[in-house]
């Protein structure tokens, strides 16, 4: 038997967001819906507070009128090493794997949405309704990436299916992967190149030098999750001190 | 205080064997009224099974709520049954006995009630044995003993498990006396039922030992069940209002608040349906006041201590969770009636003793501690969700929409039509406690009270 680092490497995937650059064009967010499945967010499952989006932007607002200025900061799964959604699962549903991913097993999921109240980010959602998609869109489907039934949990999964078919490709290849030959749907469709997705482990990839950048931070430290997913601050030419400027 | 009466057993027997060799007038339009309503109940949880979760009010931050509350109720109102039969037996308080059983029934009927909304509630309840079922070999997985939600179900059985064979076991000499009274199909369920009993010393002895083994037994359950149950919110380090460490011994001392009123509630509708007014006197209420002033008291001092050591950490979200609980509109209206029906009203009137006598103030004081626990497991779980994060996305509030205010409904039905059921079979006083008592019981004189007192053989 193989163990798992002999099958998987030893793997810690990790995101770098950076502000900076993050012009909150959404484009992330839409490629996200069409590499992942997502079920179009009706107008009545956007009221009724359900809409599924496995990465978002949020827009806020920072300094008093007149000096107001609109921020953006793109939300996933912040995959964290120390995952509150991962205790509380009944079933093993939410689990962490062997390459830092915070994982969910469809399979195994009855929906007691637990995870969800235990995730700080918000960023796990549950599907009240079957998925439904228009007729033209039946055929654009992603058939790497399972449709989700009613009454399970889903989330971001740092786009898996890409870094199965990527590594499998290396590895038919007879070749180590490359840094930045995986590239998630996110990463790839971002204008400015502010999403870099890349193996933390690796301490020559770019993720690795980014997240040593001093204007690096997580999301929510005071929870002690340590998230895989590493911010850049923002940087304000106008503002002393602008290494303020998140949550 | 409590005075000794003299009832003859013949008596005893006839009056407390009216509900189960006769039928009351207004037993059967009852149960028929509670059976449609159970019925319609049923109809809509299976359509919620069949339709799914959308049809509830649950939204993205809000991913529990009426269900989730009204489990807690239940699990809250089975501490009744082991306060009342384990711990006061245990402390050999004599004026227990009337209520032992009616006790021990509400906390079997209440804990299969709440066993049902985490099942109910689940998205795919179809697969919840790969939750509850310790072992499923074809996954070759077993359950994530760390969660919370795996404690539950054990707890919880292990309780209903406890519970009902203590009913069970103080049941056996009355079973007796139906087998005695009964002929025809009655006589050979009863004959079943009661197991060979014939009352003689040794089955005496095995019972009553039995007994207490089991009261000692369950008293662990007593503290692990609602710690669990407490746990279910604990645990989620990022909730602002859950995790709190006063949890387990808050929500205990909360559900024995719940429980013993809602014993109270019971024992009053025992005295008005079956006219049971010799054997569930004034005294027992007094003393159930009495021990409720105390719980009650605990209770306060824990809510509080709950806000203090929130507080306490001057966390920004914390603060703001709590004002929002406590301040804000639709919360406060809640916060204000959850205050007045939980303590402001029910403890001042049950420190008057003539007040504690009467039984319609006890009743409708009882009643009201338990519309304020239903608030109080509200405002814990719904503001703690809907808080507002530091995500603007995530900003929702949480309406219950009908199909779980009826499937609530649904609980409080099924559970009194589980107990009109059971009173109809099996008589709800204890015969063989009320006549153990008038043997064992003498007054005594202590300064100027005459108190009952057990007067044993010594062997």
């Amino acid at each position: 038997m193989t163990t798992d680092v002999e099958k998987f490497g030893t793997r810690n995937w990790g995101m770098i967001a950076d502000l900076d650059k993050c012009t909150g064009c959404q484009a992330c967010v839409l490629a996200c819906q069409a590499e992942n499945n997502i079920p179009i967010n009706t107008q009545d499952r956007v009221e009724r507070a359900r809409s599924i989006s496995w990465i978002r932007v949020e827009r806020y607002w920072e300094g008093d009128f007149p000096d107001t200025k609109a921020r953006f900061i793109p939300i996933m799964c912040q995959h964290c090493e120390n995952a509150p959604c991962e205790p509380v699962c009944p079933v093993y549903a939410s689990y962490h794997n062997s390459e830092g991913l915070n994982v969910q097993v469809y399979n195994r999921c009855v929906g007691t949405r637990y995870c969800a109240n235990a995730c700080p980010y918000i960023v796990r959602f549950f599907n009240y309704w079957d998925p439904v998609w228009p007729e033209s869109l039946r055929n654009h489907l992603n058939p790497d990436v399972t449709i989700r039934s009613r009454g399970i949990m889903e989330k971001c999964s740092f786009c898996i299916q890409r870094i199965n078919r990527t590594s499998r490709k290396a590895k038919s290849e007879g070749r180590e992967l490359e840094d930045g030959e995986i590239q998630t749907a996110c990463s790839a469709a971002c204008g400015t190149h502010g999403i870099v997705f890349g193996d933390l482990n690796d301490p020559d990839s770019r993720v690795s030098k980014l997240k040593n950048n001093k204007r690096a931070f997580t999301l929510l430290e005071q929870f002690g999750t340590d998230p895989n997913v590493i911010y850049l601050a923002k940087v304000d030419p106008h503002k002393k001190g602008s290494e303020e400027g998140h949550h | 205080m409590q005075q000794k009466r003299d009832l003859s057993q013949e008596y005893t027997n006839r009056v407390l064997l009216n509900g189960t060799l006769e039928t009351p007038k207004w037993w059967a339009p009852t149960v028929a009224g509670l059976g449609f309503v159970v019925l319609i109940g049923l109809i809509i949880i299976a359509t919620m099974i069949n339709r799914g979760l959308g049809l509830t009010g649950l939204s993205r931050p809000v991913y529990w709520g009426l269900f989730i509350t009204t489990f807690v109720f239940w699990v809250g109102i089975s501490h009744a049954g082991i306060m009342i039969s384990a711990i006061l037996r245990l402390t050999q308080a004599e004026w227990r006995r009337p209520v032992t059983r009616a006790a021990e029934l509400l906390t079997v009927c209440s804990l299969f009630t709440a066993l049902v909304f985490p099942l109910i509630h689940a998205g795919r309840p179809w697969r919840i044995a790969y939750w509850i079922l310790p072992y499923d070999i074809s996954r070759g997985i077993y359950p994530n003993i760390r969660s919370p939600l795996i404690m539950d179900p054990v707890a919880i059985s292990t309780y209903l498990t406890g519970s009902t064979l203590f009913l069970y076991i103080a049941l056996l000499p009355d079973l007796g006396v139906l087998r005695d009274r009964t002929t025809g199909w009655k006589n050979a369920f009863y004959t079943l039922l009661a197991l060979g009993w014939k009352g003689n010393p040794r089955q005496w002895q095995m019972q009553t030992i039995g007994g207490i083994l089991l009261s000692a037994l369950m008293l662990p359950i007593f503290v692990s069940v609602h710690s669990i149950v407490s746990w279910d919110f604990a645990v989620a380090s990022a909730v602002e209002g859950w995790h709190s460490t006063i949890f387990a011994p808050y929500f205990v001392i909360g559900a024995v608040h719940s429980g013993v009123s809602a014993v109270v509630t019971m024992m009053a509708l025992m005295r008005w349906l079956w006219k049971w007014d010799d054997f569930i006197r004034p005294e027992h209420f007094d003393a159930l006041a009495r021990l409720l002033i105390v719980v009650a008291t605990g209770w306060l001092a824990c809510t509080f201590l709950e806000l203090i050591f929130a507080l306490y950490g001057q966390d920004a979200p914390e603060i703001a969770l709590r004002e929002m609980q406590i301040f804000q509109w639709p919360w406060n209206l809640l916060f204000i009636i959850f205050m007045v029906t939980g303590y402001i009203i029910p403890v001042p009137v049950w420190c008057v003793k003539k007040y504690r006598n009467n039984i319609a103030i006890m009743f409708w004081t009882s009643i009201l501690v338990n519309v304020g626990m239903w608030l109080e497991r509200f405002l814990i779980i719904v503001p703690g969700l809907a808080r507002r994060t530091p995500f603007v996305f995530t900003w929702e509030a949480y309406r219950p929409s009908p199909v779980e205010w009826a499937i609530m409904i649904w609980s409080f039905a099924w559970v009194s039509l589980l107990m009109l059921l059971f009173s109809r079979f099996f008589p709800l006083v204890p015969l063989f406690e009320q006549k153990e008592s008038q043997v064992f019981t003498d007054d005594i004189q202590i300064g100027r009270a005459k108190v009952p007192a057990i007067v044993r053989e010594v062997e």
